[in-house]
């Protein structure tokens, strides 16, 4: 986690308690997170609802100010105009001025940039064909389905061409079409240069995307790395054997050494721990005429290290009085 | 340049809401209903019109402002569009001023129709206008801007029924502050201290109305109007400024 001058986000022993309640309860959100994102990455923040992502996010756009801590986006302390001047934003299940229409819309966000004239028009036609939008340019963003909504979100996020792009939760609530839509302009988006930051609790998605990412629960940041590490770490030799025309006794015989024997009808799957175990079954599998319908290695993933990590991560979330 | 893409925007929001349609459409029939009302009178039939006209410029403008006014940041918090404008370059104070200034000038135009329509009125029954009459309409606005400042100071830290109902209670109170300093002189020392407290902190919204001259035709000299538009304007800077003071410790969650 180095703190070179390729990091655009910055994030150190960044903290948030939040007061709840009449009493003014101290609820920690998010604990002491340090992490950084370097340029080019796309870069994914994980972790179960309520550990803390849009907190975080929410601190790094100036939306809440962390309680303790610091944390600087392309070198400005998170907050000021500087640090928000390269950057795009999509919050979480995005609301918009459901009075606007397409073209209106664009055009505001574009002159909170200070963008006006033939460019800024160019770009929000521009940017309505990249998400699709074209059609509906004309259109109230109060007729618009949850998915149009979304993509003119991804659309004001990148209205000033940011360099940072930073997205919460944006697969959320998309069907999968849009789902891969998402996914695949976030690739454009590193294919152009661009750093992508996106907090998601649909893992399949991060594993696909990401370069690195960071898990984070109930506040704390409990891995970080790149995904291939992460994944070496908790990784399997498990396998999954499919085997059919199993006498009795053999699968007694296979009992004794698999992790898991279940029946499936004819076919009996065998879920086996090691590579020695795998050549074990087969061989017991050859011995009585069996036959193997197939071998499929269970590859580790985000999910085991997510699960894991929440196992362990069990103790409740830090209430201070 | 921000302010003004800001204070557009909400102008556009504005007309795109019915509330303000529906307040429009009342003052103008109430304006013109004082048609009616005078043909039921004996005798100074201009006087109870022109009483009527401005009263319900006031009232209307008023109303607008509070029941927009409280909505204009409160509402964007809870339907969370405010997440996409603080994200971008914009300061806090920018967005308020903004959504003030989009406001002031839907009051503008609303003043200007609802003007408009007494005149008419006015015109139709062949009542004389003096340039009195228009300078009570300037004092009805800068107790509008008074009026937009309180709504917003109070949506930026408290729900929209809250806000509602607080600004009302100004308002009213607002017009009976001399009251209040009669109040206390009947009482015992703390009695009197609160309550000149309160008179000398709270607008003195009685000072805007200058109806009273219009129908008496009695003129009102320019200092005098200078220093009352300058104690509107000063004191809208300060709802403005202690607004702006505590939008900018807010978190939006």
């Amino acid at each position: 986690m180095g703190v070179g001058g390729d990091d655009v986000i910055c994030l150190n022993r960044l903290s948030k308690t939040f007061r709840v309640g009449f009493w003014g309860k101290k609820v920690t959100a998010v604990d002491q997170v340090s992490l950084a994102v370097r340029r080019g990455e796309v870069f994914g923040f994980l972790g179960p609802n309520g550990a803390g992502k849009t907190t975080t996010l929410k601190m790094l756009m100036g939306l809440i100010y962390p309680t303790s801590g610091t944390a600087t986006i392309f070198g400005y302390p998170i907050g000021t105009p500087q640090a928000k001047a390269r950057l795009g934003f999509l919050p979480e299940s995005p609301y918009f001025y459901d009075y606007l229409t397409g073209r209106e819309f664009l055009r505001f966000y574009g002159h909170l940039f200070g963008l006006r004239g033939a460019w800024l028009e160019r770009r929000v036609d521009e940017l309505l064909e990249v998400v699709g939008m074209a059609h509906a340019r004309d259109l109230q963003l109060r007729k618009f389905s949850k998915g149009m909504l979304q993509r003119v979100g991804i659309a004001q996020a990148l209205i000033n061409d940011p360099e940072l792009v930073v997205l919460d939760e944006p697969m959320s609530g998309l069907d999968p079409i849009g789902r891969k839509e998402v996914r695949d302009l976030i690739l454009r988006l590193k294919e152009s240069g661009k750093t992508v930051l996106f907090s998601s609790h649909i893992l399949h998605d991060a594993e696909l995307l990401c370069d690195r990412v960071a898990m984070i629960m109930k506040g704390r940041l409990v891995a970080c790395g790149h995904v291939s590490d992460l994944l070496a770490g908790g990784a399997t030799q498990e396998a999954e054997l499919l085997v059919e025309r199993l006498l009795p006794e053999a699968l007694e015989r296979m009992r004794s050494f698999a992790k898991k024997v279940v029946l499936q009808g004819e076919q009996v799957m065998v879920v086996l721990a090691s590579q020695q175990d795998v050549d074990r079954a087969i061989d017991l599998v050859r011995s009585v005429k069996g036959k193997v319908v197939s071998l499929t290695p269970q590859k580790a993933s985000l999910e085991d290290l997510f699960i894991r990590e929440a196992k362990g991560a069990r103790e409740p979330v830090e209430v201070a009085a | 340049m921000k302010i003004l893409s800001i204070a557009f925007n909400t102008f556009r929001e504005n007309l795109r809401d019915k509330l303000l349609y529906n307040l429009l459409i009342f003052a103008l029939l109430m304006i013109g209903s004082s048609i009616i009302i005078s043909k039921l009178t004996l005798g100074d039939f201009d006087r109870l019109m022109i009483d009527i006209g401005l009263a319900s410029v006031n009232l209307f403008g008023v109303l607008i402002a509070i029941f927009i006014g409280i909505g204009l940041v409160s509402k964007e918090i809870d339907k969370k569009t405010i997440y996409t404008i603080v994200s971008k370059p914009v300061a806090r104070y920018q967005f308020l001023l903004g959504k003030y200034l989009g406001l002031l000038v839907t009051l503008l135009i609303n003043t200007t129709i609802m003007t408009g329509g007494l005149l008419v009125v006015l015109w139709a029954r062949n009542v004389t206008v003096e340039g009195l009459l228009f300078q009570a309409v300037g004092m009805i606005f800068v107790e509008f801007m008074v009026m937009t400042a309180v709504a917003m100071l109070f949506s930026t830290f408290t729900s929209t029924t809250l806000s509602a109902i607080f600004t009302l209670a100004i308002y009213v109170i607002g017009h009976l502050t001399p009251d209040l300093k009669t109040f206390g002189e009947k009482m015992d020392e703390l009695g009197r201290l609160v309550m000149n407290g309160l008179y000398y902190t709270l607008p003195n919204l009685e000072r805007f109305n200058l109806k009273g001259h219009v129908i008496h035709h009695q003129a009102i000299s320019g200092t005098d109007l200078v220093l009352i538009a300058c104690y509107g304007l000063a004191y809208t800077a300060m709802l403005l400024f202690l607004a702006a003071l505590i939008f900018e410790r807010r978190d939006f969650r």
